[in-house]
């Protein structure tokens, strides 16, 4: 089988952001990975996410200059899942813990990265 | 499940550190070698009675091996189990089963690092996953930065409590011979420390330092017969919940809150029996969250309880009474540190010897608040 971070790798080269559906709890889960976790379930679907969340946590960090400061988040989406990423078109200082976000998908291909902007 | 424990079956017969603070021109593997040899010679045996070896180093994954041919030894068990700095709580978990079932009789648990002078910065393999690396969290102290903003968010936790942390750890390690950083450290001082990711700044986080530890384990009755007062082993607990701080439930909760009260039920204890606590301090929230976890303050109280004066010299509880990794010396896993403090407590041979003391409890904390472990110590009148 193809692995499913290839999988979901190659989606978000493609522009989309995926997650793995347990068909029978509905439950979706991150990162990705042969089965849902805790539950051992192998039988998952792919769905589109909704692409919105919340800022579960946020740190800015100050390199030692002049380098830029930057910020990393822990974004809950909206279906479930939490993880790690970072606010973009905004001051990084002026995150706040939940404040709203929608998924922006940053290049192509293999450089895709998943960010997010203010919603 | 009902937790069993081999309660004070076992106990530590031996202890050492070995250079703590800058051991020029050592190895990782000399350090840890150096602290063997004290330990064993502080229990009042030779190499040969060593039958097994747990040991950790920073830049070795095969670390028990090459301590085992350091030293000479031929171990029958060789365990280098790695859950960070919180590994050496699950060496005594092991090595008490083993030793109370007859499958070795003398456990060597040791640990050594030159991260200072062969380095200058944190000695680990451990980075973020790949989920997490582009975003460039700093390793391993954003993930606890992420949790010290979030418990800021739910409780009101300030900058200044945490500071309060530091402070306290300071005034400990002033006390202390062996402590690394010594001399005044005021709220203030801590406040406007260089800010590295927020809302952490350099006063909240432990030193980079070298040293070592080791301990010697047997059954007790063995340790009794050693020219030093036996520590006996009430529990070794550990608890798992997730790796990367992405993947918590709750970030503002660690597996100490499953550890700690696994542990106080082992060593038939509660948290008001304790008269020391020894806690992996890798950053000024690691204590508030360990606080709240192990039952010394409610869950949300940690913030006002350090900030009341209450772990520091003079306070109510007594908190990393060496210093801790903030002030003391923090050569990268600083569990097996926290460990000997609280057995040195319990003989009575601390720097900064709380009176009348019968039950210390060490904490491990591995990985970014992952795996937790939590061990309680006694003296032999608690047997």
């Amino acid at each position: 089988m193809t692995a499913p971070e290839a999988v979901w790798r190659e989606a978000l080269g493609d522009g989309r952001l995926m997650l793995q559906r347990s068909r029978a709890s509905g439950d979706r889960f991150f990162p990705p990975r042969l089965a849902e976790p805790a539950t051992g379930d192998e039988d998952w679907e792919w769905v589109d996410a909704i692409g919105l969340g919340t800022v579960y946590a946020v740190t800015v960090i100050h390199p030692k200059p002049p380098e830029p400061a930057y910020n990393v988040v822990l974004v809950d989406l909206d279906e479930g899942p939490r993880l790690m990423s970072r606010v973009e078109g905004i001051d990084p200082a002026a995150i706040r813990i939940g404040d709203r976000v929608r998924a922006r998908i940053d290049g192509s291909g293999a450089d895709a990265l998943l960010l997010f902007e203010p919603a | 499940m009902t937790a069993r424990f081999p309660r004070g079956a076992t106990s530590i017969a031996g202890l050492a550190t070995f250079g703590v603070g800058e051991a020029t021109g050592l190895s990782a593997l000399d350090i840890a070698g150096g602290a063997a040899l004290a330990a064993v010679r502080d229990a009042g045996m030779a190499l040969r009675d060593v039958d097994a070896l747990f040991c950790c180093l920073p830049d070795d994954m095969l670390g028990g091996l090459a301590l085992a041919e350091y030293l000479g030894l031929q171990p029958r068990f060789t365990d280098s189990n790695r859950t960070g700095g919180s590994a050496f709580m699950s060496h005594m978990a092991t090595a008490a089963a083993m030793l109370t079932c007859g499958m070795i009789d003398v456990a060597l648990i040791a640990y050594g690092s030159n991260q200072r002078t062969g380095g200058g910065k944190l000695s680990t393999p451990a980075k973020s996953n790949r989920w997490d690396a582009p975003y460039r969290p700093l390793f391993p102290l954003s993930s606890y930065a992420l949790a010290a903003a979030r418990h800021m968010h739910e409780f009101g936790t300030t900058r200044e409590q945490l500071a309060a942390v530091a402070v306290a750890a300071r005034g400990w390690a002033n006390g202390n011979p062996e402590a690394f950083a010594k001399g005044p450290l005021s709220i203030e001082d801590c406040l406007s420390s260089r800010m590295i990711s927020t809302p952490i700044t350099v006063r909240d986080c432990c030193l980079v330092t070298d040293g070592g530890a080791a301990i010697v384990v047997t059954r007790t009755d063995r340790a009794k017969d050693g020219p030093k007062p036996p520590v006996p082993v009430l529990a070794s607990a550990a608890a798992t919940w997730w790796h990367s701080v992405a993947q918590t439930t709750d970030l503002t909760t660690t597996a100490a809150a499953e550890s700690g009260p696994r542990a106080y039920e082992m060593a038939g204890v509660r948290p008001s029996n304790v008269g020391c606590v020894q806690l992996y301090d890798a950053f000024t929230i690691n204590t508030v969250l360990f606080l709240e976890d192990l039952d010394f303050c409610a869950k949300g109280d940690g913030g006002p309880f350090v900030e009341s004066g209450a772990i520091g010299p003079g306070g109510t509880l007594p908190v990393n009474t060496n210093g801790g990794g903030l002030s003391c010396c923090h050569p990268g896993m600083y569990g097996l540190f926290a460990i000997v403090e609280a057995a040195r407590q319990l003989r009575g041979e601390a720097a900064n010897q709380i009176p009348d003391i019968h039950v210390a409890l060490a904490h491990g904390n591995g990985g970014t608040l992952s795996s937790q472990a939590t061990v309680i110590l006694g003296t032999a009148d608690t047997l």
